[in-house]
């Protein structure tokens, strides 16, 4: 069991409080997954071209050296931020490959996520605190996708948390277990040169639509593809820079609610996640159909 | 009418004092359901409960004798394991609406969505929108009427519950046949309605059930046990 959410925003006006109205639907997901917790928000940055966030479970681990390393390496400078664990390092020019230099030359920081507008936040323990180290309630942004975790494919740790970004800027939440994910960690290591950082079965999921969008695939065509090619349970939630989507598998065990309003438009494993949403009670509600791709913005 | 507000109290609490109020004929309503589970459930008593808002998981389970009505939409598993009473949904129903209802009777004035009467044993449903996939599977007896559509596998291994479909059927399960509409299952069919106040015109249904082919049904197999 786990619990997914994610908030659209299509009102501009209310980008200033996209954490505000995010972390209460996050916190009512704290039954189906107390283990840890992960957020993805999606913002752009002044100046800001392309965008990774880091992890190192030492606070104070000295991510100055790192970043020093990164300019001289790739020969530009870049901005640094800390919240807690994570850092978020940011170069103007989008061609900037932080990723790969990351994963080329410092094994001993993990990638939460890297694009253009996106930052990941993960950590163990309950949602509230998680919410709390990173002080999301602050955030900004177009767009939030959140995941409470309860482990049942791999072991409870920071890494093991949603959501998953294999690069690209988009990003997903899981709630569900597939079953033919080795089978696509071999296909995808060998023939889209992605490189995974977990064993999580969700992180393939996230793996399989980056190779998509890659391709050329809208979200919702690589969404389609995903609901013939990815077998097992799934109501998958999930981000773009400037697009939202929802898919559920054609036997949807896995729960779903959606509601929209002129404002915004959210999903949730639960309603009780969107009670409290402004505007709710005169929303759309709706329950997601089986194998039926869900899309918001570009998508 | 007394009130009990789920911003003030727990739902256990709430719960609580609908079974202490079992003896009464009172009414109860429930403010600021917010999607919260288990609102009402395990009700022994012949009273009026109604739920103003959308409601979470199981409510309503277990009734026995009381009439609850949700003035929104309900969660999982509405109704589940109802004896007898009347659970009346007026949006619509998530998965398993009815599951493995004995008795009574649950209205859906929407949709209800994947496994509605999933092994129901007795219960009587009445769906005023469409029905999602595997709905009555297992379903051993009572009713099944939906005025809209029916989902995929239809009455999968279905035992002796009755069917009645509007509109259009995706598809029957293992074992679930278009059996003939007879007399007294538009009889039946029109009391049905009556009860749910749906105005529908019983001719305009048709009825599917059993086919008894399955391994339960022959009576062969019982040398093996």
């Amino acid at each position: 069991m786990c619990g997914i959410v994610g908030l659209y925003l299509k009102n501009p006006d209310l980008q200033g409080k996209l954490g505000e109205l995010f972390c209460p639907m996050l916190v009512e997901m704290t039954e189906r997954g107390p283990d840890s917790a992960g957020i993805a928000t999606y913002h752009e940055t002044a100046g800001t071209g392309s965008k990774v966030t880091l992890y190192h479970a030492d606070r104070h681990f000295d991510w100055e050296d790192l970043v020093e390393e990164a300019e001289r390496d790739l020969g530009v400078s870049l901005e640094l931020r800390r919240i807690s664990t994570h850092a978020i390092l940011g170069a103007k020019d989008a061609a900037t490959d932080l990723r790969g230099w990351a994963e080329r030359n410092r094994p001993d920081v993990r990638i939460m996520s890297s694009g253009h507008s996106l930052e990941i936040f993960k950590e163990v323990g309950l949602p509230a605190r998680v919410l709390e180290q990173f002080g999301i309630k602050g955030m900004h942004g177009t767009h939030a996708i959140g995941h409470t975790r309860m482990a049942t494919e791999s072991a409870v740790t920071t890494e093991g948390a949603h959501p998953f970004n294999t690069g690209d800027d988009l990003c997903l939440v899981h709630n569900g277990s597939l079953s033919n994910h080795h089978l696509w960690r071999d296909w995808l290591e060998k023939n889209a040169g992605i490189t995974f950082q977990t064993e999580n079965d969700s992180e393939v999921a996230a793996a399989y639509l980056t190779w998509r969008l890659r391709e050329g695939a809208s979200l919702s065509e690589a969404l389609e593809a995903a609901l013939k090619d990815l077998d097992g349970f799934y109501t998958f939630a999930v981000g773009t820079s400037d697009g939202f989507s929802v898919v559920r598998d054609p036997i949807s065990c896995k729960h779903a609610i959606m509601a929209e309003t002129d404002d915004w438009v959210a999903m949730a494993t639960e309603y009780r996640a969107l009670a409290r949403l402004p505007g709710v009670k005169e929303a759309r509600v709706w329950e997601p159909k089986p194998a039926t791709v869900y899309s918001w913005g570009r998508a | 009418m007394q009130t009990l507000d789920l911003d003030r109290i727990d739902v256990r609490t709430a719960n609580q004092q609908l079974h202490d109020g079992a003896g009464g004929d009172n009414e109860y309503e429930i403010l600021n359901p917010m999607g919260r589970h288990a609102i009402a459930v395990g009700l022994d008593g012949p009273f009026e409960v109604a739920v103003r808002g959308h409601a979470g998981y199981y409510c309503g389970s277990m009734n026995k004798q009381a009439n609850v009505t949700i003035e929104g939409n309900a969660g999982v598993g509405v109704a589940e394991n109802i004896m007898s009473g009347r659970v009346h949904v007026k949006g619509y129903a998530s998965q398993s609406a009815a599951a493995t209802g004995h008795g009574g009777l649950v209205v859906i004035d929407g949709d209800a969505s994947a496994r509605c009467g999933i092994s129901m044993k007795g219960v009587d449903i009445v769906v005023g929108g469409s029905v999602g996939h595997m709905s009555a599977f297992m379903a051993q007896f009572g009713h099944l009427v939906v005025c809209g559509d029916a989902g995929a596998d239809l009455g999968d291994s279905i035992y002796e519950a009755k069917l009645f479909v509007r509109g259009s059927v995706e598809s029957l399960g293992a074992d679930c046949i278009e059996k003939e509409m007879k007399p007294e299952h538009l009889e039946t069919l029109r009391g049905l309605l009556e009860q749910a106040g749906i105005d529908a015109d019983p001719k305009e249904f048709r009825r599917y059930g059993s086919a008894r082919q399955l391994y339960n049904f022959k009576i062969g197999n019982i040398g093996y046990y």
